[in-house]
């Protein structure tokens, strides 16, 4: 477990750092500049970007993918999973990822439906 | 003095629990797989935000209308507050990771350092939200509500919100608060509004400057829609019921009554995390002085408590997404 185990690239091999800490530091810098992208996009929410895609705003899919893609950086460089095993890898991730997109969409699928029948149905609530 | 403390007599028996089946600790797997599940925990809490908001999609906040404020400056600035709240766990989780970095190394002085940084970020998250509930409770400008649930809100005539202290008119009233040392001990009432529903109308009527901000989202433009002045007395006189001010499970200012409870129960279950969390880096940053890691020549400890750590920012991430930029 010593710290010349750790794999030392991210982008895959784009950038490859010198050691552990100097990765540490590096990714901090991918998240904090991710998040400012989402905090200056979350404050001005340009127009161009109010058209809707699949259901939802492009807004609101450029938001969530930055999300997923911090969580990754998180997950496989703060957490180290870059460093395990490609089985304990897939264990974790692919069971929640599958769990979660299931989830995701019967729940969002049916609030959906709920939210049609509220607003051209015969449920009374602006009164 | 290392195979006393780390093993337990069971090397190189494969079924005694000796083997690493995927080249990490039995400790390190589990977290794993605890985190996994944790995580469907909150999709879970999420998923079910997601359904209330689809199902609630035209009366839903805007988030940059409900969480607009910053300590110690007066004003309108969202976003500001709770960026520097992610970026706060995001550092306390780069201190965590250099912990378990110079943990690898043996390096007993470091790894102290920075857990103490952890545990120190930890507290700084911890009172912002503690903040940040405080101020989403006490509320800001005040609503009225309708016999259908929804809220109104007050604007002025270039949109700006209008609080309901600098407008309501007082009336002659006879409502009191029951207390419980007035009647029956065992029954009580919660807190009464600042002002009456009669006093927030009479107010409006006198204020001609004043319009109904409803809680209906345009789709061409993403805003609140506000109506004009006669569509306003006509709403506020035909649909108001009540004033609220600030929120709790029951009622709140900002939109329908679930958005509040999902803003307690979503960022209250993150934070009760958080707490855990920081409970548990204190305990190894004792250990780690103490010399307990460096007397077993592993700082695993750090590493696991690491890996929760990093999952509570994790979830925050995907928090500070869906409450305050979706």
């Amino acid at each position: 477990m010593a710290g010349d185990a750790h794999k030392l690239e991210i982008f895959r091999g784009l950038v490859k750092f010198k050691s552990n800490t100097q990765k540490i530091w590096g990714v901090l810098i991918l998240l904090s500049v991710v998040t400012a992208i989402e905090v200056i996009l979350g404050i001005y929410k340009p127009e161009v970007l109010n058209s809707h895609f699949i259901g939802m705003k492009l807004l609101n899919w450029i938001f969530i993918i930055l999300t997923i893609v911090k969580a990754y950086y998180i997950t496989w460089d703060f957490m180290h999973m870059r460093d395990e095993v490609a089985s304990l890898r897939r264990m974790v991730v692919w069971t929640g990822v599958f769990l979660i997109c299931y989830i995701i969409f019967i729940i969002l699928q049916e609030g959906d439906y709920v939210g049609e029948v509220f607003s051209n149905g015969f449920v009374k609530h602006d009164f | 003095m290392n195979t006393t403390v780390v093993d337990t007599g069971t090397d190189e028996k494969t079924w005694g629990g000796g083997n690493n089946p995927l080249k990490a600790s039995y400790g390190k797997m589990m977290m794993w797989f605890f985190i996994t599940s944790d995580s469907l925990t909150f999709s879970g809490f999420l998923a079910a935000y997601g359904f209330s908001r689809f199902k609630f999609s035209e009366i839903w906040p805007i988030a940059d209308d409900v969480f607009t404020h910053v300590p110690f400056i007066h004003g309108n600035y969202p976003m500001i507050f709770v960026a520097f709240m992610t970026f706060i766990l995001i550092m306390s989780s780069v201190t965590m990771v250099l912990a378990v970095d110079s943990g690898h190394k043996l390096d007993k002085k470091r790894t102290t350092i920075y857990m103490f940084l952890t545990v120190l970020g930890g507290f700084i998250f911890l009172s912002s939200q503690a903040w940040e509930w405080s101020t989403f409770i006490k509320g800001d400008y005040g609503a009225v509500t309708t016999h259908g649930g929804n809220v109104i809100h007050f604007v002025d005539n270039d949109g700006n919100r209008v609080a309901l202290k600098d407008f309501a008119i007082g009336q002659p009233k006879e409502r009191e608060q029951h207390l419980n040392k007035n009647g029956l001990w065992f029954t009580s009432e919660s807190n009464l509004p600042s002002y009456t529903f009669e006093e927030v109308v009479a107010g409006f009527e006198a204020n001609p400057n004043l319009l109904v901000k409803t809680t209906y989202t345009d789709p061409a433009t993403g805003h609140k829609t506000i109506l004009s002045r006669n569509e306003s007395l006509k709403e506020l006189k035909t649909k108001g019921k009540d004033v609220v001010e600030g929120a709790n499970l029951v009622h709140n200012e900002y939109g329908p009554p679930l958005f509040a409870n999902y803003f307690f129960f979503i960022t209250g279950f993150h934070g009760f995390h958080v707490s855990i969390g920081v409970m548990l880096n204190i305990i190894v940053f004792f250990n780690v002085i103490l010399g307990t890691y460096e007397r077993r020549r592993s700082y695993e400890m750090v590493e696991k408590v690491g890996l929760y750590w990093h999952f509570v920012d994790l979830v925050w991430v995907f928090v500070f997404t869906f409450f305050y930029l979706v």
